[in-house]
C-alpha cells in the first residue's frame, strides 16, 4: 500500500503514514465514515424505493392525460370529478377515447393479519387504457364482484397467489360481499397500501354503493398518436376552465406525486432528512479525525513548513488522508447497507437496493466530503509562521 | 566585502513579541554580514534572543523592522512564494528535534530531499542511507523515532537538513544531545561543507570545544550584538 502509494503520489504518503501510526483514531475514523455511508444508503434507499412503489400504480395503467380534483396529490387521495368533463375533453380532435378511474381502499381480513389493497374501479371493455399484461387477464372482471389480485401483496403466501388461476380462484369477504380473485398480477406493497386490488367500474360501485358513476376519482385520456401531451394539456384548461380540476400530462403527475411523497410527506421528508444527517455525521467524523491529526502534528508541519513545503503540500497530505478514509469507509458502508436493505426488503417486500448509480453518487461524495474538511482542518497552517508553531 | 560575497547580510534589524502591554523587544539594532562559506558560532546567555534572530535570518519569522538579504534575497516583505523557494535552500536544525513520529529515520531525511521536487526513488534512497551512515546510523535506518535515542533522533534531524545540499545551515544548538566524538564530526562535516561547496553555517552553542573550531563568534547579549570575533 505505502509503495503504491509513494508510486501514485511521487512522495512519501505522508498521510497514509499517519494514518496507520495511529490505529486506534483510524479504525475509530474508518467506522465513523462506514456508519455515514450506511444511514446515506438506508435512507436513500428508502426514498428511491418510495419513487418505485409510489410510481407503480401509474403502470398497471397506459394513458396520456389524467384529470384528477385539485386537492389530488396523489392517486388514492382527493375528491371526485365529474365525468361531464370527460365528455366535454373528448370534443378535443386529438382526445381519442377516455376513461374513469375509481379508487379506494380495501381492507381484507386475513386472520392474524389485516390487510389493506388500493383498489381500482375500471372499465374492463377499455383494455387500452390497461398495461398489456392486465388487459390480456381483464376480460374476468366482466362478471359481477371479480378481482385480479396482486400476488405480491403483503400477507398474501407465494403458494397461495400461485394457486389462483381460473380454475381454482379465491374468494374473500369484503364491505359485506364476496370478491373472487380469478387471476393475478404484479403489484407489491407501497408505502400506501400492502397491494392492490383490480375490479370493474361496476363492482367497485356495489363494494362502495355510496359512490355514483358519474363521479369518479380520476379521468384517464388516450390521445390521437404523435399528439403532444402538453399542448392538449394547455387546451383543455382553457376548455374546461375549472379550478377544482388538476388537469396534467400523465408523466406530469407521475413526476409531481414522486416529488409530493418525497418532500410532503412526513415519511418522504423523514428519509430526505435522514440523508442529510448521514452526510452531516460523515462530515463530522472526518473534520474531526483530521483536524485532530492536524493538531497533533502541528510542530511536525511547521518543521516541513520551515524546510519550504507550500501549502499545497499539507492540502496533498490532508487530502490524501480524506480520500483514503473516503475510499476505506466506503466498502464497509455499501456492504453494510446492502444488507440492511436486503433485509429490510425482505421484511417490508418494498423495492430496496443500492442502485449503481446511488452507490457512485454515495462514493463520490464521500470522497469530496472528506477532502473538503480535510481542507478546512488545514487552514490554522496556511497563516502561521513556522516559528510560531513550534 | 562585496554583497556577493555575503550569505546573508541583516541591517538595523529590531524584533518585539507580543502586542500592547505586554509588548518586549527582543533583538535591538542588529547589524550583521556574514561570508559565504564560513562557520560561525552564536553564544549568549539564555534569553538572549539567538533563537529569535536565527529563525528572522532564516526566513520562518516575518521581519517586523530593519532588512535581512539572504542569498541575495531581501526577506522584509518578502511573499509567500519567495519564502517557500528561498527555505528549500536553507538547512534548519532546530533546538528540539521535531522528526515526524510516523516516518523512519530514513523517510524523514528524505523529506528533506523530496521537497526539492520529484526525484527517483533509488537515488534518493541512496543519498538519504549516505547521510545517515556519516552519521553513524547505518543500523538504524528503518527506525522509527520511538525507537531512537535523543542523540541518534538529532542526527536525523541534522541528516534532513543537510542531505539536500543547503546554502545556508541554520542551527540551534543542535549537539546538546550529542556526545563530543559525534559533536564533533558533525562540526567537521559541516566545516567541510563549507570549503568544498561554500555551505555557510550559523550555530547555536554552548559547546567551549565547538568555540575552538568557529571561524567567527559572535556573542548576544539582551537582544544586542556584543561580540564579534574573527578567528581566521
Ligand atoms: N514567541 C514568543 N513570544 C513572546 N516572547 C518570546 C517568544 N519567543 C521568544 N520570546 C522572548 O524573546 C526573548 C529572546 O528569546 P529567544 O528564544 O530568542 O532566546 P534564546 O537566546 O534563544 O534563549 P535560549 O538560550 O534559552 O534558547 C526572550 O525574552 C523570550 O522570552
Ligand atoms: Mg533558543
Amino acid at each position: 500500500m505505502s509503495r503504491l502509494l509513494t508510486r501514485l503520489l511521487g512522495r512519501l504518503p505522508i498521510g497514509w503514514l499517519q494514518l496507520v501510526h495511529q490505529r486506534g483514531r483510524f479504525a475509530a475514523a474508518l467506522s465513523g465514515v462506514a456508519f455515514a455511508n450506511v444511514l446515506v444508503f438506508v435512507q436513500l434507499g428508502l426514498m428511491s424505493s418510495m419513487g418505485v412503489s409510489t410510481l407503480r400504480p401509474y403502470q398497471f395503467f397506459q394513458g396520456d392525460i389524467l384529470i384528477s380534483a385539485a386537492d389530488a396529490n396523489t392517486l388514492t387521495d382527493g375528491g371526485n370529478v365529474a365525468r361531464q368533463w370527460m365528455l366535454q375533453a373528448l370534443a378535443d380532435p386529438d382526445v381519442v377515447d377516455g376513461m374513469g378511474l375509481f379508487v379506494a381502499m380495501v381492507p381484507w381480513d386475513r386472520g392474524e393479519t389485516d390487510i389493506s389493497l388500493t383498489t381500482f374501479g375500471i372499465d374492463p371493455f377499455r383494455t387500452a387504457f390497461l398495461a398489456p399484461e392486465i388487459a390480456a387477464d381483464i376480460d374476468v372482471l366482466q362478471v359481477q364482484d371479480a378481482a385480479i389480485l396482486d400476488r405480491l401483496a403483503r400477507g398474501l403466501t407465494q403458494e397461495e397467489a400461485a394457486a389462483i388461476r381460473l380454475q381454482t380462484p379465491l374468494s374473500f369477504e369484503t364491505q359485506g360481499r364476496t370478491l373472487t380473485a380469478y387471476d393475478t398480477f404484479a403489484g407489491g406493497g407501497g408505502f400506501v397500501g400492502d397491494g392492490y386490488l383490480l375490479v370493474s367500474d361496476q363492482t367497485f360501485l356495489s363494494l362502495f354503493p355510496a359512490r355514483s358513476s358519474g363521479a369518479p376519482d380520476h379521468i384517464l385520456l388516450r390521445l390521437r398518436p404523435g399528439a403532444q401531451p402538453d399542448a392538449v394539456v394547455d387546451r383543455l384548461k382553457t376548455l374546461i376552465a375549472d379550478p377544482t380540476l388538476r388537469i396534467r400530462s400523465y408523466a406530469d403527475a407521475m413526476d409531481e406525486e414522486v416529488r409530493f411523497q418525497q418532500t410532503q410527506r412526513p415519511t418522504g421528508v423523514i428519509f430526505g432528512f435522514g440523508v442529510l444527517i448521514g452526510v452531516l455525521v460523515g462530515i463530522v467524523i472526518v473534520f474531526q479525525v483530521l483536524s485532530a491529526d492536524v493538531a497533533d502534528h502541528l510542530r511536525e508541519y511547521a518543521t516541513f513548513k520551515a524546510m519550504g513545503y507550500g501549502q499545497g503540500f499539507f492540502l496533498g497530505v490532508v487530502v490524501e488522508e480524506a480520500v483514503i478514509l473516503g475510499v476505506l469507509g466506503f466498502i464497509p458502508g455499501v456492504i453494510a447497507g446492502w444488507g440492511i436493505l436486503t433485509l429490510m426488503a425482505k421484511v417490508t417486500t418494498l423495492p430496496l437496493f443500492i442502485s449503481f448509480g446511488m452507490a457512485v453518487t454515495v462514493f463520490i461524495g464521500t470522497v469530496v466530503f472528506s477532502a473538503l474538511s480535510g481542507m478546512i482542518a488545514t487552514r490554522r497552517l496556511a497563516a502561521a509562521d513556522p516559528a510560531d508553531l513550534f | 566585502m562585496p554583497d556577493e560575497d555575503l550569505s546573508i547580510r541583516a541591517s538595523a534589524l529590531n524584533h518585539w513579541f507580543g502586542a500592547g502591554e505586554a509588548r518586549k523587544q527582543a533583538l535591538f539594532d542588529i547589524d550583521l554580514r556574514i561570508r559565504r562559506g564560513s562557520f560561525i558560532v552564536m553564544v549568549g546567555p539564555s534569553g538572549s534572543g539567538k533563537t529569535t534572530l536565527l529563525t528572522l535570518l532564516g526566513c520562518l519569522r516575518e521581519i517586523q523592522e530593519g532588512s535581512v538579504l539572504l542569498l541575495g534575497q531581501e526577506l522584509r516583505n518578502a511573499t509567500t512564494a519567495q519564502n517557500v523557494r528561498l527555505r528549500r535552500r536553507l538547512g534548519f536544525i532546530f533546538q528540539a528535534h521535531n522528526l515526524h513520529e510516523s516516518l523512519t529515520a530514513r523517510q524523514n531525511v528524505l523529506m528533506g530531499l523530496q521537497v526539492k521536487g520529484r526525484m527517483d526513488r533509488e537515488v534518493s534512497d541512496k543519498a538519504a542511507a549516505h547521510i545517515l551512515t556519516l552519521l553513524g546510523l547505518s543500523e538504524r535506518l528503518d527506525y522509527l523515532p520511538a525507537n531512537l535515542s535523543g542523540g541518534q533522533k538529532q542526527r536525523v534531524a541534522i541528516g534532513r537538513a543537510l542531505v539536500g545540499n543547503p546554502d545556508v545551515v541554520l542551527a540551534d544548538e543542535p549537539t546538546a544531545a550529542l556526545d563530543w566524538e559525534t559533536a564533533a564530526s558533525v562540526v567537521d562535516l559541516l566545516k567541510q561543507l563549507g570549503r568544498a561547496r561554500g555551505t555557510t553555517t550559523l550555530m547555536v552553542t554552548h559547546d567551549n570545544r565547538i568555540l575552538d573550531r568557529a571561524d567567527r563568534i559572535l556573542t548576544l547579549e539582551d537582544g544586542r550584538l556584543v561580540g564579534d570575533e574573527d578567528r581566521t
